[in-house]
């Protein structure tokens, strides 16, 4: 099968207008005959769920968890990126435009990362008129900050939590409609499989996680929006249930999966501290406005902080090394997050790394304390020579823009960042890869679409901060709702779908057996042994940076151990009843799958962008020296690939990537 | 360190359930509690028992998912934490642990340490939004301003996770610690006013139906919050209700 994009004619900046217009439109009557799935209630389910009902569609909306307020996203911390240019600093739509698709390094499909920037300041209305409170001035109006890798203030945040409010806002949404009965929530079903019924999407297969009944559920349209595979590498800073399952049944069932190497490696998160670790907690990239990163420039200066002769305050400025602002002048500390983690990775392996591991740097809020320390002396009238007054004003500001922040690695690492830097490392954060889609969100199935993290559509290869939030938001709120319709309006004289079947019969029958086995084969090891051995083959051969050799390797081992899983997991419990440990079981078979054609991804793609670093593909001399090298002539594709069976037989097609109104560049922070 | 815990073992909602005490060993100190509970769980697979369940997401101290009622106190020893965020420096080598699920009428046991908080999401069914349309056609945030204080103090009440230890502390089981935070929310914007009336009406009318009992000012709603959310918002909720009622 071809692969179409379905982008519309036109110039860019008229394409979504002119789509929208042309459209079929659903009668608003016929709606209340078309029901819809949606799988997933983060912020891209969640807003779809809510939008879809409030035209009048019937909805079905899954979670996994016990309430949809609690889906991954609540998690996000730092901020939501729209077009506001409420700061006049010179933001527009082309703008937002420019910076994603020059972040994503050239990987992303410019004209879904046109109509993002375009619908980004309509979900800031939104989302105030539901209620969500963002950070505002004195003056009562909206606040904004900066993010890594733009030079503009067009992030939107509440406080450290603004994930937390805008899936509230979201949920607030869904809550309406499930009042009025126009969605009905399943709370704690996981979804297993995808129901295809004449080559359509036509339902799904769920397990009731309280009771194991497993439950067939038929619609004209189904929707994932089932987050990011992140997970793969067991630790990130994903929540512990985010999963692939979702989106590798679809692809099983015919949806390709695309460009599953794009990783985003965050770079600042609590470091690992020990074997006992479940997951990794990211401080949000927010800090970087005012903390400034460095490590020790001698060696001996790393060894006296590491066995604690030597406080990091003590070291006098010229013995440290900001190789940030140092190697970028133009961007310093805010370089995009994979130049960032690169380059935390390079001082670490270097020997430079300031923990017992070794593998850690430090942010320092410091100067930024004397700074706004000063400053509020200054409009206050105080003394702004004194250094205990300065200190404590400008602890006071720091503790207003990030105190949660802080308080929660004071939790974690029993130090105060206060009075000491922060130590971060680079972890596992998100996904730019999934399930392909086309210009209207639908995937190689016809009438599955996929939504927010679990699709691969706007970000490239490498995601701007702030950014993953917006397109949940515009794909839920304001891409799919139209999209759909259009797909939709041929269904209006097809009726209930009817789950008794061949089709679900037989989608339910494998769904049965994969758990029965589980529960019967009675192996030696848990799942999790199993996990943390994926892990430790993604983050060593398949993780920040990447090589042939290590990939070739990764491959192997793991076919290897997905052959041992299946022969040696072991599952306690039954499946009738609230088994965790079953839930677990079917997500790592997935893993285990997906994280072989994840390693086959990024062996094929010969080119250091983004998020994906191949030692053999930097630039040898000039300026650019030693930094990662992109491969526009033989590269500027997604990959797609179709299932055939084992993920080595996975078949490879392109979907050439045109830059009409960008021209392609080599990124430079310098 | 070396660890007693005594946790509740139920295997469904209607097993009447038992204390079980459990031995774990090399903790360390860096521990999150639910890590603990990750080692003991892989120790019980290991010697072909079934493991503990107990509910818990992000461990990030932010989806509201885990619970767990230690040694007496809703989230254990530490104060403005959930339990995914405590650490076990908070105890010593050869402590005692009694683990419990969070108890209320409203929330019945699903298995172990795991409840049903569903009575929440149904109070929010009632109420807990604001009736505008999902379209995008909405005026310009900024049409909308918000003066700094009642947008920090909307955030604030905002900040609740939903994870019911105010109810599992409360010895009335009562959920006014949740619903003020709600209510206060948007009681305190300009876009929540509107619909005020019959929001505090609706959802305290859905609290009580879900079996939550009433508020005696006791506080250790409060104190067990670990989101700080504060009793003024129950204060709040409280006049809301009252001139709600006069006007309804
Ligand atoms: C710590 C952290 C901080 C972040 N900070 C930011 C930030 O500041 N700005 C930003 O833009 N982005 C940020 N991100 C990224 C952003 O939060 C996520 O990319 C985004 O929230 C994903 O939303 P989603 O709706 O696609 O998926 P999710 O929120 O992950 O939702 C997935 C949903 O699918 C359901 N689900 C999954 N599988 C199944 C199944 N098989 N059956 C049934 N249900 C299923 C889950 O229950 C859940 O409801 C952050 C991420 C993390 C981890
Ligand atoms: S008020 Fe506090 S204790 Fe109660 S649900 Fe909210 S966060 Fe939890
Ligand atoms: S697991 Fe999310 S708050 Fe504890």
């Amino acid at each position: 099968m071809s692969l179409d994009s379905k982008v519309p004619q036109g110039p860019i900046k008229d394409k979504w207008t002119d789509y929208k217009n042309h459209i079929d439109l659903v009668n608003p009557a016929n709606k209340r005959n078309i029901d819809v799935i949606v799988v997933g209630t983060g912020l891209a389910g969640g807003s779809a769920a809510a939008t879809l009902a409030e035209l009048g569609y019937n909805v079905k909306a899954f979670c996994f968890q016990d309430s949809p307020r609690r889906a991954h996203s609540i998690a996000a911390q730092g901020g939501i990126n729209a077009a506001k240019n409420y700061q006049g600093d010179g933001d527009s739509t082309y703008r937002l435009f420019y910076d994603t698709v020059k972040g994503g390094d050239y990987r992303s499909r410019e004209a879904n990362v046109y109509r993002l920037a375009e619908v980004s300041a309509n979900i800031i209305d939104q989302c105030v008129a539901q209620g969500v409170p963002f950070a505002r001035e004195y003056g009562g109006l909206l606040d904004n900050r900066s993010f890594g890798g733009v030079l503009v203030s067009r992030t939107f945040y509440a406080a450290g939590q603004t994930g937390q409010q805008l899936l509230l806002g979201a949920y607030s949404a869904m809550n309406r409609q499930i009042g009025r009965g126009k969605i009905k929530m399943y709370n704690r079903h996981e979804m297993l499989d995808v129901v295809k019924v004449d080559g359509k999407a036509r339902g799904i297969i769920t397990r009731n996680l309280i009771t194991g009944e497993i439950e067939r559920h038929s619609a004209h349209a189904v929707v994932l929006g089932t987050g990011g595979y992140g997970n793969v590498f067991f630790l990130s800073t994903n929540a512990m249930g985010s999963n692939v399952t979702a989106a590798w049944k679809a692809h099983k069932r015919g949806a390709y999966f695309a460009n599953p190497c794009y990783t985003q490696i965050h770079p600042t998160c609590i470091p690992v501290s020990g074997d006992h670790q479940s997951k990794l907690t990211l401080m949000s990239e927010s800090l970087r406005n005012d903390g400034r990163i460095w490590v020790p420039k001698h060696m001996k200066d790393v060894e006296a902080i590491k066995t604690g002769t030597l406080k990091p305050r003590e070291l006098a400025e010229e013995d440290r090394d900001y190789y940030l602002e140092r190697r970028y002048p133009a961007f310093g500390n805010l370089v995009p997050r994979d130049v960032a983690s690169r380059a935390a990775k390079e001082r670490c392996d270097a020997g430079f790394g300031v923990n017992a591991t070794g593998e850690a740097v430090f942010l320092d809020f410091a100067s930024a304390i004397q700074r706004y320390g000063k400053e509020t002396a200054h409009v206050k009238g105080l003394d702004e020579n004194d250094a205990v007054l300065v200190k404590k004003l400008g602890q006071e500001v720091i503790k207003n823009k990030y105190g949660n922040l802080f308080q929660m690695y004071e939790k974690i690492v029993d130090q105060d960042p206060y009075n000491t830097p922060m130590m971060i490392y680079p972890a596992v954060h998100y996904t730019m890869g999934g399930v392909w889609v086309d210009y209207n969100l639908m995937t190689t199935v016809p009438g599955l679409y996929c939504i927010g993290e679990a699709n691969f559509s706007d970000h490239g290869a490498n995601r701007l901060g702030a950014s993953a939030l917006m397109q949940g938001l515009a794909d839920g709120y304001f891409v799919l709702p139209y999209t759909i319709g259009d797909y939709l309006s041929n269904d209006i004289r097809t009726g209930a779908i009817s789950t008794d079947t061949k089709e679900f019969e037989e989608a339910e029958k494998e769904v049965r057996e994969k758990l029965e086995f589980f529960v019967t084969n009675k192996g030696s090891h848990s799942v999790d042994y199993f996990h943390k051995k994926l892990g430790k083959i993604m983050w060593n051969k398949v993780g920040m940076s990447r090589n042939v050799k290590g990939l070739t390797e990764a491959i192997a081992e793991i076919k290897a151990l997905r052959d041992q899983f299946w022969k040696e997991v072991k599952v306690p419990g039954t499946n009738e009843e609230f088994n965790e440990e079953l839930a677990k079981a079917g997500r790592v078979a997935d893993f285990l799958e997906l994280g072989e054609l994840f390693a086959k991804d990024a062996l094929n793609r010969e080119e250091s962008c983004g998020g994906h670093f191949r030692e053999d593909s930097v630039e040898l001399d000039g300026e650019q020296k030693g930094e990662a090298l992109r491969n526009d002539k033989d590269f500027a594709y997604v990959s797609a690939w179709e299932y055939k069976g084992e993920p080595s037989d996975a078949v490879l097609h392109k979907e050439e990537l045109e830059f009409k109104d960008i021209e392609l560049k080599q990124r430079s922070y310098k | 360190m070396n660890l007693t815990l005594k946790i509740w073992r139920q295997k469904n909602a209607s097993d009447k359930g038992k204390m079980v005490d459990y031995k774990v060993t090399d903790i360390s100190p860096d521990m999150s509690f639910l890590e603990m509970l990750d080692v003991l769980n892989e120790q019980l697979i290991n010697n072909d028992e079934e493991p503990v369940a107990f509910d818990h997401d992000c461990r990030e101290g932010i989806c509201g998912m885990c619970s767990l009622y230690i040694n007496g106190e809703a989230h254990g020893p530490d104060r403005g934490v959930t339990t995914c965020q405590l650490h076990m420096r908070m105890f010593k080598d050869g402590d005692t642990i009694t683990i419990e699920p969070f108890r209320a009428t409203a929330f019945p046991v699903v298995k172990d340490l795991v409840v049903d908080r569903g009575a929440f999401d149904r109070i929010q069914h009632a109420g807990g939004f604001i009736s505008v349309n999902t379209s995008g056609n909405t005026i310009d945030a900024n049409a909308i301003p918000v003066n700094k204080h009642d947008a920090d103090d909307a955030f604030s009440a905002a900040t609740c996770i939903g994870c019911g230890a105010c109810v599992a502390s409360c010895k009335n089981s009562s959920a006014m610690l949740f619903v003020g935070a709600k209510v206060s929310q948007f009681a305190l914007l300009p876009q929540g006013k509107i619909e005020a009336t019959d929001r505090v009406l609706n959802m305290v009318k859905q609290m009580d139906e879900e079996g939550f009992g009433n508020c005696t000012n006791t506080g250790a709603c409060e104190v067990e919050c670990p989101k700080g959310i504060s009793l003024e918002n129950i204060a709040r909720m409280n006049r809301e209700y009252l001139s709600a009622s006069l006007k309804g």
